[in-house]
């Protein structure tokens, strides 16, 4: 399935990422990773912990409809593989990235940001398995 | 107010989500896609992001606190040990596999698409798994 190539709104929209994540360490000092942040909140040490997590997390949830409301279109989802492998791939998403201590945003955005050694060695790492998980199930097995 | 601040934060990450195409599964896997309908947008993403998080960061880190109390908490570990590298490794073949990574499926639950809660339950099923294989210190994983 092709997708057009919106270079424009990906990078504002990237714009909008970094401030998010900087706006997170001026008001609470604190790294904006997803998977810090769903893992913070499923297994929150005190209510204070779980409390900003959970407004961070309602505050995303909110945006599709804002942009909706505002737009009149939402944002697209187009799932192009099967549920089965929307489950396994997030089972294997969530171990790696707690294993890893890091996705995208906190690896990707933060970490790099940072110039973290840990980030400069994560990111190349899980950007060349998720090119060659790709190549391999729509090249090899024609997926 | 701190809760607020979260919120609203979280709304801002979320629109730069949506934008950016990052929720969008069919977008992400081609992006990926080299050898087949390749599309770079997501280049984008990262680099605006990056921009502001690089700059952004350090102007923050001036201050002797954040806004809303506590300090600064940033990761300090530096080692590259087989957990990072083995689970960003898996991190990236779970995201190539369903198109979904933590922080662009927290907000496209907003679009209230089944597969993003199948996504997210999975994520949560590999969280427990993560902390079944291995002891954990804390709970926090963030880069």
């Amino acid at each position: 399935m092709e997708t057009d190539f919106t270079p424009l709104a990906s990078f504002g929209g990237g714009l909008a990422i970094g401030l998010s994540a900087v706006l997170l360490m001026l008001g609470l000092g604190r790294i904006m990773g997803a998977t810090g942040i769903m893992s913070g909140l499923v297994f929150a040490e005190n209510k204070d912990e779980a409390l900003w997590r959970g407004a961070m997390v309602i505050g995303m949830v909110l945006a599709p409809g804002l942009i909706y409301a505002v737009t009149g279109t939402m944002p697209a989802v187009d799932v192009p593989v099967s549920p089965a492998m929307v489950a396994i791939g997030g089972v294997v998403v969530g171990l790696g990235a707690s294993l890893g201590s890091g996705c995208t945003s906190g690896h990707g955005v933060c970490g790099l940001s940072r110039l973290s050694i840990r980030s400069l060695i994560a990111v190349p790492i899980f950007m060349a398995t998720a090119a060659l998980t790709v190549f391999i199930i729509r090249h090899v097995f024609g997926g | 107010m701190r809760l607020v601040f979260a919120l609203f934060t979280g709304l801002i990450f979320g629109i730069g989500i949506a934008f950016s195409g990052m929720m969008n599964p069919a977008k992400v896997l081609n992006f990926f896609d080299l050898a087949g309908t390749w599309d770079p947008s997501l280049a984008f993403v990262m680099g605006g992001a990056l921009i502001i998080t690089f700059i952004g960061y350090r102007l923050v880190w001036r201050r002797d606190a954040p806004l809303f109390g506590g300090r600064f908490q940033v990761p300090t570990s530096t080692d590259i040990d087989g957990k990072l590298i083995g689970g960003s490794a898996l991190f990236g073949v779970g995201w190539g596999i369903a198109g979904f990574c933590p922080g662009a499926a927290l907000p496209a639950l907003g679009t209230g698409r089944w597969e993003v809660v199948l996504f997210i339950a999975a994520v949560v099923v590999g969280f427990f798994l993560r902390r079944l294989l291995t002891p954990i210190n804390r709970s926090g994983a963030t880069a």
